[in-house]
């Protein structure tokens, strides 16, 4: 049986610990916050983004020698996968579910003898597939793979990027995976693919993201006049649907990062909370038993005498 | 007679309110977006957005890399970026402004006729706002 000095330190060493996770869960929720509200307020740039392209789709048709932005290169052969996760750990399964559920695919495009490249964003992804698979992780010159503060900058630099390998032919098809932020308790890792523009699918992401598209939808029936010539809006538009698509995911990623972690924090502060009341009860039933052992020795001492 | 204006950034919405009238810098000329204008996507250049209540200017912002949808009653501008006029500043303008003509010099050796044409559209953008910050200062 532990002592009661042994006892005593592990009840003050569970403590501090909880002190630290509760204040760790105080942090991650006001950071939430602050990060939940930068994510809802660049919403209404997407999606109107997203409207403009449908229409712009729409009147453009499948007209040949559309933009690779757009069309992709025609061909499947090399994919760019794209995993989001955050820059620190204690997240509870927040970057674990975002490197299983990227490392699932990558596996498959493998075994299809597909040419794989990834190019994780947030440091905890990338030390992950720097060590499933050094030889496939590649990313923009100088950058350093991390999500930071968010910065449209990073979401630029990563754009350009993206854009430099597709007019190298170094990349047929690009795939974001992120985790997509349902609410505190819940971020669902996803796939958002960014070349070939699949237009329908990202249509249905947004839904889910943003109920408000349904009435967006409604008043997609005008018909609109284009100044300059569609080819010349869409020619501009692309490279900027592709910076706010990966600005608006890291933007989600940073949110959802807030969420796991403030969801882990807590459930670690309570469970440290057992943990000491366990620890409480086994020490002072301990010393009672200490106090009565040595009362008997007195008394059966005084007996005896 | 109005219509409900939205500017968004990235960042987030900037603007949302009702005004009479927006004269927005199109790529290809000034248009003014009034209530009951035919639906329309439009570029825009770097260049300022003027705000009208009846005649008078209420509101202006500097906007760059931007489009515009317009509806009958509604008007959305998107932009890179987007500025109250007195936020810009001259410094940052002009030293934009010279870098931007140091990378000219590199691509202008290269083959580069994209390039060349995004850096002179982007010195544009720059020449705009420093001319604007300078015109705020006095």
């Amino acid at each position: 049986m532990a002592s009661l000095k042994e006892l005593r330190a592990r009840i003050n060493s569970v403590k501090s610990t909880k002190k630290i996770t509760s204040a760790m869960k105080m942090v991650a929720a006001a950071k939430m916050n602050r990060a939940e509200r930068r994510s809802r307020e660049a919403k209404p740039f997407a999606t109107t983004m997203q409207r403009i392209l449908v229409n712009l789709k729409e009147s453009l048709g499948d007209r040949p020698g559309l933009p690779k932005l757009l069309a992709g290169t025609g061909k499947q052969d090399i994919h760019l996968i794209i995993p989001m996760s955050s820059d620190r750990g204690l997240a509870g399964g927040f970057n674990g579910n975002i490197n299983r559920a990227t490392r699932g695919i990558v596996e498959k495009l493998l075994k299809e003898g597909k040419n794989v490249k990834i190019c994780p964003i947030g440091f905890k992804s990338y030390v992950y597939f720097r060590g499933e698979y050094p030889n496939l992780v590649v990313g923009p010159e100088g950058g350093d793979h991390r999500l930071g503060n968010v910065t449209f900058d990073t979401a630029d630099q990563i754009a350009s990027y993206i854009e430099k390998l597709l007019q190298d032919e170094q990349c047929d098809v690009c795939t974001v995976v992120y985790n997509q932020f349902k609410n505190v308790m819940l971020q669902v890792p996803t796939e958002l693919p960014l070349i070939p523009l699949n237009i329908a699918a990202t249509e249905k992401h947004e839904e889910t993201l943003d109920e408000k598209l349904a009435v967006h939808t409604e008043q997609l029936q005008a018909e609109y006049l284009f100044e300059p010539e569609p080819e010349e809006v869409l020619h501009r538009l692309l490279p900027q649907n592709l910076r706010v698509q990966l600005f608006s995911a890291m933007l989600e990623t940073n949110a959802g990062e807030q969420g796991a972690r403030m969801t882990a924090m807590d459930s670690a502060t309570r469970n440290a909370g057992k943990a000491i009341d366990k620890l409480s009860l086994h020490y002072n039933r301990t010393r009672q038993a200490n106090i009565t052992n040595e009362l008997t020795e007195v008394i059966s001492g005084a007996n005896a005498a | 007679m109005s219509i409900q204006l939205e500017i968004v950034s990235p960042e987030k919405v900037v603007v949302s309110q009702k005004v009479d009238m927006a004269v927005l810098p199109g790529l290809e000329g000034d248009i003014a977006a009034m209530e009951g204008h035919v639906p329309m996507i439009l570029l825009l250049r770097g260049g300022v957005i003027h705000l009208y209540e009846g005649d008078k200017i209420t509101d202006s912002f500097f906007v760059e890399s931007g489009f515009a949808e317009m509806q009958e009653t509604k008007c959305t501008v998107l932009a890179k970026e987007v500025k109250k006029l007195d936020e810009l500043s001259e410094e940052t303008a002009s030293k934009r402004l010279a870098d931007l003509e140091e990378s000219y010099k590199v691509a202008s050796k290269g083959n580069d006729a994209e390039r060349q044409r995004e850096l002179i559209d982007e010195m544009q953008n720059a020449r705009v706002m420093l001319e604007l910050a300078t015109s705020v200062k006095k």
